[in-house]
C-alpha cells in the first residue's frame, strides 16, 4: 500500500515537473542503481530494445581519461535536448568507495546522465561479453542504436567526436 | 633519392613496429635490460635457474593494481623460490602520470616492502613489445621466456576475498607439469597505459 503511495505521488511529481530523479535531486546512495550480476546490467542496460540512440560509457572516478572525457558526454544533454539519445554512465568504481567517493563526485560535477554502477566481481567471465575486442582497459563506449551496435575503446576529445557517430545513427532512424 | 628510400625504409619498419599488437601466447619474448628501483639494471637472463618469469606490468597511481599489490608480494613469496620470480614493471609516461615516476616508485616499494623487482619501463620501449594494454597486466614465460599465459592473476579483482579461480597460479601449475596452460588468456579491467 505504502509502495502505491510513493508511486502515485511520485508519478505526480514527474508529470508535474518533468524531470528525472537524477536532475531533481542531489545524487546519494539511493538514488544509484547497483547491478551486481552482469547479466542483470546487460537486460536492462545493453539488451534494451527501443528507438532510443544510446550511449553508454563504461568509467570509474579512479580513471583519469575516464574523468577527462566525462563532460563530452555530459554535453549530449544540451545537444539532443529534444532527440532520442540516451547517455548512461556505467561505473565501474568499488563499492566500498560509493559513499566516500563516487557520490560525491556525481554531485560536484553535478553529472545528469543517468549513472549505474556496475559491480559483479567477475570480470573476466563478463569483458568478452561487453565486447570480444575490449582488453579490459576503460574508458569505453558503446553506442548503439536497435541492431547497430558500436563499440569504441578510445578516449573522446570533444563532443563533435561523438556527433559524429550519434548525428548518423539518428538520421537513419528518420 | 637515396634519402627519400631510405625515408621509405624507415616509415615502412615504424609502422609495422606500431601495427604489431605485441605477443600472443606460444611467441617468444625478447629480453629486455631495464633500470630496477634500486639503481641497478636488470635482464630476465640475471636470473639465474628461473623456471619462467611472472611478467606483471603494474604501477603505483592504477587503484586496480594498487588492489594487487599484496596479491603480488604473496605470489612472489610463495612462487620466486620455486623458480618463477614476479617481474613488475610500471609501462606509464610519469609526464602524462606523475605518480608513476621513478622516484615515487621507490617510494612504492619501500613502503610497501616490495620483495620483487620493480621495473621502470623508461622511453616506454618494452610495454608495447608485449602488447600491454593497462596495469595490471600479466605475460607468464616459461624458462626458455616462451609466453604461455596472458592475462589477469585471478578472477576478482575488486574484491580478493571473492576470489574463486586463481588464473596465474594455475597456469603456473600447468607449467611446473609441463603442459600448456589452459585458459591461456583471460582479461580483467584496468588501467589503460598512460602515453603522449
Amino acid at each position: 500500500m505504502n509502495f502505491m503511495r510513493t508511486l502515485f505521488f511520485s508519478s505526480i511529481f514527474f508529470l508535474l515537473f518533468n524531470v528525472t530523479p537524477s536532475q531533481a535531486q542531489e545524487w546519494s546512495s539511493d538514488s544509484l542503481i547497483i547491478y551486481r550480476s552482469f547479466d542483470s546490467f546487460e537486460e536492462a542496460i545493453i539488451n534494451t530494445e527501443d528507438d532510443l540512440v544510446y550511449v553508454i560509457n563504461f568509467w570509474a572516478t579512479w580513471c583519469g581519461p575516464c574523468v577527462k572525457e566525462l563532460p563530452h558526454f555530459e554535453s549530449l544533454h544540451n545537444i539532443y535536448k529534444d532527440e532520442k539519445v540516451k547517455v548512461v554512465l556505467v561505473s565501474l568504481d568499488f563499492e566500498k568507495q560509493i559513499d566516500k567517493r563516487l557520490i560525491p563526485f556525481l554531485n560536484k560535477h553535478n553529472i545528469k546522465s543517468e549513472v549505474v554502477l556496475l559491480l559483479d566481481p567477475k570480470e573476466s567471465k563478463w569483458i568478452d561479453r561487453v565486447d570480444p575486442s575490449w582488453s579490459g582497459s576503460i574508458p569505453i563506449t558503446i553506442i548503439k542504436s536497435g541492431d547497430q551496435r558500436n563499440f569504441y575503446e578510445q578516449v573522446f576529445h570533444s563532443p563533435d567526436e561523438l556527433k559524429g557517430i550519434i548525428d548518423p545513427l539518428l538520421k537513419s532512424k528518420k | 633519392m637515396k634519402n627519400l628510400i631510405f625515408f621509405t625504409l624507415l616509415l615502412g619498419t615504424l609502422s609495422f613496429t606500431f601495427l604489431a599488437d605485441g605477443y600472443k601466447v606460444g611467441d617468444k619474448a625478447a629480453d629486455f635490460k631495464l633500470k630496477n628501483i634500486d639503481g641497478k639494471m636488470i635482464s630476465l637472463s640475471d636470473f639465474e635457474g628461473a623456471k619462467g618469469y611472472i611478467i606483471t606490468f603494474t604501477c603505483n597511481h592504477c587503484p586496480y593494481a594498487v588492489m594487487y599489490e599484496d596479491r603480488l608480494i604473496e605470489l612472489h613469496n610463495k612462487y620466486a623460490p620455486l623458480g618463477y620470480p614476479v617481474v613488475a614493471i610500471n609501462p606509464n609516461d610519469p609526464s602524462v602520470q606523475p605518480a608513476d615516476g621513478y622516484e615515487e616508485m621507490i617510494v612504492r616499494a619501500e613502503e610497501k616492502n616490495f620483495p620483487f623487482v620493480y621495473l621502470f619501463d623508461d622511453g616506454q620501449k618494452v610495454y608495447p613489445n608485449y602488447g600491454a594494454t593497462k596495469t595490471p597486466h600479466v605475460f607468464l614465460l616459461d624458462k626458455d621466456m616462451t609466453v604461455k599465459y596472458i592475462g589477469a592473476i585471478d578472477d576478482s579483482p575488486r574484491d580478493a576475498d571473492a576470489v574463486e579461480v586463481k588464473y596465474l597460479e594455475n597456469a603456473i601449475a600447468s607449467l611446473q607439469k609441463g603442459e600448456n596452460p589452459n585458459p591461456s588468456t583471460t582479461k580483467a579491467i584496468g588501467c589503460s597505459i598512460k602515453s603522449k
